[in-house]
């Protein structure tokens, strides 16, 4: 077995970074302008590294497969972006930013990473602020903060519910003035089908046009890969409907490790499922359990009647609700992290108390804050001896102004009003933590082709604390990634120019063109969306919140049997060249037939709960994950060796020096 | 309930296109209109017919893909919202539904109901950024304190989600609410004011160059605007342009 | 500046502006037509004050070049903005979004043009041309004349229709409009645009049955 070298320099960890980036290599401002690199996605990471290398002089292609950068899924972050900024003043700092995120983890990320994350988290708010994104301020005029999950501090910085528009937009913008200048094409509607590889060094890739149907070759010096996570193997997620997994999968058939492709985040706030057309889950961000109380009846009576539709949740009284996180977890209460609070209401609708009418839900209820905030607010204005109405109203204004969008979104979608009624939510997949195996300078097995963002298999370990997403994507792609790219392509300056009528680039785009006529010309019986549905039906049940080794077991066998079935019987109509969304999510589909069964492949090799990852044949009396740190503290890195089944697996041990590892309590 | 759809096909940019109808059944009052859509795109492919093509993305109102011009209106009847937030319960069973994409000289079609958007990044490649290097070495974030009001205002402008519905919605199909969204964000606040006057000036031209029309301040923009983007932006544009021009 | 008028917003500003000197013309003219209650002999004075007075002589062409700034940019501004939709929506709801009077100031606007085209023929032209002792009788004398006070009133109906989009329009376009202004501004040009419609349209109806 090869150990896999993570690369993470020597010296304490407060010096890492900075004894790092004065010891790598780097391009000088002429030769940059000879380099090119190819940024595959333009989300907050991609974004990001796009047009900060293009602004240091590199030669930017940037791809996408949306009609602009502007509408990667990164925009639908609704939360915030910590930092650790301590602009609260209540004892924050990088070490503690750092040690939240290790926890959070539950223990199986890499100490050195997730340092440099919280040491650079506060030069992405200074940069996002110059850049003019409108962060929320107090009446001070200076930004404000709000807490968020699994942490005892403030330091998410937010606008309103639209904290990943915002910055992304931010990032657009930065991308925007290089595309102007000339430094980045922008390649809108294109999707990169495969990468090439040319004596062992990622050296371009196969990319199709969405609009003609038209197949190019594109090189560059270096390959970064930023397109996000694989959540929606599962079907339904909170993802976009384009999100896929296509050039992650594609980079790792060609010699990228996979690494923990089972540590998923399933979101503890969504809005639950209301019937089988249903397309895509919706999230309500993590921010509203700063003032929203979880809970279900205490009765089972009581819980059937709501399930009925004879009972309605304001007529349950007080004393008859079970506020389960509150009760189970009183030292963090709501804001437990993610997995914790999406178990926890799995284990609740498992016993009977879910509240809707197919048992899956659970309610997210603003009263007792809007009595607070009402009576705090009538105080502020000097009115004595408040009428309930009149305390309602004024706590209603205050959660409008905190929460007002994500409330309409609510009401849109279910039709109820939830400033009324309490909210029905339900955990949905959301995140991926596991994704291409990166070093410290975030790249890849492949020598040049690196992986940023949700994309690699990032810093968050086995569970990733709410609002840190954005601070990833945004510190891969501005801090991380230009300065750690020098290092390899300060040996590229004499390579020049690559050619693209090579073999190995013809090689690349027969396959593809094989694949795509196979798709028109198969004919088959069913639709893509059928295959997908079967698929993300055996990975929700089988490979979801809660796993066993059984089910873990059959779920790759159907797996196999769904893929089989899928290259026999799959039907795509229309033609290659035009454009054709089945024909592209045909594609996608295909590549996450396989990465499911890898991930369930490596839920069973991890026998340990732990994060996400949560084996029901490994937990506490009290239902609470088991970890296995003498024998699983390792990153599982898989390699392709031909099939998913065949994966071999390499294991990057964790080490952690700055942190004792201890059992995750939020009590 | 079952419907009626009366829906504009069209293979390529070059084709003619027209309305072609189609029926779908048992549709839920509770599944969104995309939803409805993929119910009928499911029908074509099983039938061996080529569905509907339809911009989509995120489904949850913030993307901007989505496009559709329903029943005479971007977006359709509904509020406040995107496409995929339009749900099916705002229609009656038996209803006829036209669906019909976003509509201008700066939008060429691409297939069916799918648009080519491109202006509008045009437009902001132009000017709709603050040139500032994306080194983190500026300043502390809260070096320059801001006024709420101020900051605030600059978000409600900031929330456009570039879909296009303003376009769609105008009868000169002018970009106008959409140019003025941006304009604003930056203007309001300080690090904005510095490069003001050259990114209004700059955007305007570029935006006058893909033929797009002029606004007349009928203000249906803002009505159909699914950020509820205000008309006062306009104004403020205006205001901007001027003091940029003399 | 030069840059400014040739760009669609300068265009539109400058559509703003000669309407808002039109707007401020029309007050005077009502006030002006409004001493006709008054009897034979204001009206008159009126008039020749009108006809003599240095300030309204210079004022005139000026009012003559707004006019036909205003309309000659209209119908250039309509024109573009006809052209940026090349295909029309099978269905368009429009009236879910806007107003009629800010759907059609093209149509508003030509049949005020061509009433003003009449009442040049009528009115101005007769006493530029030929000397006119007694302005009040060749108005009242109009007036009476079915047809032409039909079409006196028609023509105020649209303009007032005008008036009701473009007044609150052109305090958008030069940027005077703020949210505070705003529902001040609606309300004033609602007044403004009912009581020169009005204004104008009682006195036709009054001359013609009295």
């Amino acid at each position: 077995m090869t150990t896999l070298q993570s690369k993470v320099p020597q010296g304490p960890i407060k010096d890492k970074w900075t004894n790092h980036k004065n010891n790598i290599n780097l391009v000088n401002p002429a030769n940059k302008r000879n380099i090119d690199i190819i940024v595959i996605g333009t989300g907050l990471a991609g974004g990001s590294a796009a047009a900060t290398l293009a602004e240091l002089g590199y030669n930017v292609k940037a791809f996408a497969y949306q009609d602009s950068p502007r509408r990667a899924h990164s925009i639908a972050a609704q939360g915030g972006i910590n930092a650790s900024k301590n602009y609260m003043g209540d004892g924050d700092s990088d070490y503690r930013l750092f040690y939240d995120t290790v926890k959070g983890g539950d223990y199986r990320s890499r100490e050195g990473n997730v340092y440099r994350l919280a040491e650079v988290s506060g030069n992405i708010i200074d940069q996002c602020v110059a850049q003019g994104v409108p962060f929320a301020r107090d009446y001070g005029g200076l930004l404000d903060n709000r807490s968020f999950g699994g942490v005892l501090v403030s330091r998410t910085f937010y606008a309103k519910g639209q904290t990943g528009q915002q910055l992304l937009l931010g990032a657009y913008s930065a991308m925007n003035r290089q595309i102007a200048k000339g430094k980045i094409t922008m390649y809108n509607r294109h999707e990169m089908l495969d990468v090439v590889i040319i004596d062992g060094k990622a050296r371009g890739i196969i990319a199709r046009n969405l609009i003609t149907g038209e197949i190019s070759r594109h090189s560059a010096h270096a390959v970064v890969i930023a397109s996000g996570g694989y959540g929606n193997v599962y079907f339904l997620s909170t993802n976009a409907m384009g999100s896929n997994a296509t050039a992650a999968w594609k980079v790792h058939k060609k010699g990228a490790y996979f690494a923990n492709p089972c540590f998923t985040q399933i979101h503890p706030t969504c809005i639950p499922r209301s019937g089988d057309y249903q397309s895509k889950l919706t999230l309500m961000s993590e921010s509203l359990r700063n003032d929203g109380r979880i809970w279900v009846p205490k009765n089972i009576e009581d819980a059937k009647a709501i399930q009925e539709g004879k009972l309605r949740p304001t007529e349950i009284a007080e004393e008859n609700r079970d506020y389960y996180l509150e009760r189970r977890y009183p030292a963090f209460g709501n804001l437990v992290p993610r997995d914790v609070a999406s178990r926890a209401a799995k284990e609740r609708c498992d016993a009977g108390y879910g509240v809707n009418k197919t048992g899956e839900a659970v309610y997210l209820d603003f009263a007792s804050a809007i009595e607070r905030y009402g009576k705090e607010q009538a105080h502020i204005q000097g009115i004595h001896n408040p009428s309930e109405e009149k305390v309602r109203e004024l706590g209603e204004a205050i959660i409008e102004a905190k929460y007002g969008n994500l409330f309409q979104m609510y009401e849109k979608i279910v039709d109820e009003n939830p400033y009324k009624t309490p909210m029905m939510i339900y955990p949905a997949t959301h995140y991926t933590m596991g994704g291409i195996w990166v070093d410290y300078n975030l790249m890849t097995t492949v020598p040049g082709l690196y992986a940023i963002g949700e994309a690699n298999f990032s810093d968050h370990g086995a569970n990733r604390l709410g609002a840190s997403a954005l601070m990833q994507g945004l510190a891969d792609g501005y801090f991380v990634l230009p300065y750690t790219i020098g290092d390899y392509l300060a040996n590229e300056i004499r390579t020049g120019a690559i050619p693209t009528d090579t073999p190995e680039f013809d090689e690349a785009e027969k396959a593809v063109k094989e694949r795509i006529d196979f798709f028109i010309n198969n004919k088959g019986t069913h639709s893509v969306d059928y295959f997908h549905k079967k698929l993300g039906k055996v990975m929700w049940e089988k490979v979801g919140m809660a796993r066993n080794v059984q089910g873990l077991e059959e779920a790759i066998k159907e797996i196999q049997e769904i893929r089989e079935d899928f290259w026999k019987n799959v039907k795509v109509p229309g033609s290659v060249n035009e454009f054709n969304q089945e024909l592209e999510k045909a594609g996608r589909v295909a590549d996450f037939l396989e990465l499911g069964e890898l991930f369930a492949k490596d839920a069973l090799n991890r026998n340990e709960s732990c994060g996400g990852h949560f084996r029901e044949d490994y937990q506490t009396d009290e239902g609470e994950a088991l970890r296995d740190d003498e024998n699983y503290s390792y990153v599982a890195a898989w390699e392709y060796t031909g099939k998913p089944s065949e994966a071999k697996l390499h294991k990057e041990q964790l080490e952690f020096k700055d942190i004792e590892v201890k059992t995750r309590s939020y009590k | 309930m079952n419907l009626t759809l009366k829906i504009w096909r069209q293979k390529s940019p070059k084709d003619k296109g027209q309305i072609v109808e189609y029926k779908v059944n048992d549709i839920s009052e509770h599944m969104s209109f995309l939803e409805m859509l993929d119910v009928l795109n499911e029908d074509l492919v099983a039938k061996g017919e080529e569905p509907v093509a339809f911009d989509h993305d995120c489904r949850e109102g913030i993307c901007g893909m989505c496009s559709l011009h329903i029943n005479g209106e971007a977006h359709g009847p509904d509020r406040l919202i995107t496409t995929c937030q339009l749900h099916m319960r705002t229609f009656k069973d038996g209803d006829t539904i036209f669906i019909e994409p976003f509509r201008s000289k700066a939008f060429p079609i691409i297939k069916d109901l799918v648009v080519d958007r491109s202006a509008l990044d045009r437009i902001q490649q132009a000017g709709g950024f603050i040139s500032v290097n994306t080194s983190g070495n500026t300043q502390d974030a809260n070096a320059i304190p801001i006024a709420k009001a101020a900051a605030d205002e600059s978000m409600d402008a900031a929330t456009c989600i570039g879909c296009g519905a303003c376009v769609a919605s105008c009868k000169n199909a002018s970009a106008m609410l959409f140019m003025s969204a941006k304009v604003s964000q930056y203007a309001l606040l300080p690090q904005g004011r510095v490069e003001a006057a050259d990114r209004v000036t700059n955007m305007i031209k570029q935006m006058d160059k893909e033929g797009f029309g002029n606004c007349t301040n009928t203000g249906a923009c803002e009505v159909e605007c699914p950020k509820g983007i205000s008309l006062n932006n306009i104004a403020r544009l205006n205001r901007e342009y001027l003091k940029a021009s003399i | 500046m030069s840059g400014y008028f040739s760009s669609s917003v300068g265009r539109k500003f400058f559509m703003a502006l000669t309407g808002l000197f039109l707007v401020f013309f029309l007050l005077v003219h009502l006030i002006a037509n409004l001493t006709l209650f008054f009897g034979a002999d204001s009206f008159n004075a009126t008039a020749e004050f009108m006809g003599t007075n240095p300030v309204i002589q210079v004022m005139q062409p000026l009012l003559a070049l707004g006019f036909i700034a205003h309309i000659i940019t209209g119908i250039i501004l309509e024109l573009k903005n006809n052209s940026s939709r090349p295909i029309k929506y099978t269905k368009n709801n429009v009236g879910a979004n806007s107003t009629w009077m800010s759907r059609n100031m093209i149509i508003t606007g030509l049949m005020i043009f061509a009433f003003l085209a009449l009442h040049i023929i009528n009115y101005f032209i007769p006493i530029k041309t030929t000397h006119v002792e007694n302005h009040y009788e060749l108005v009242v004398g109009l007036f009476k004349n079915p047809i032409y006070a039909g079409i006196y009133v028609l023509a105020f109906i649209f303009l007032g229709l005008h008036l009701m989009h473009g007044f609150q329009s052109s305090l958008t376009t030069t940027g005077i409009r703020q949210e505070k202004y705003q529902k001040c501004i609606k309300t004033l040009g609602t007044i403004y645009s009912l009581v020169v419609a009005l204004g104008f349209i009682s006195i036709a109806v009054w001359f013609h049955f009295a």
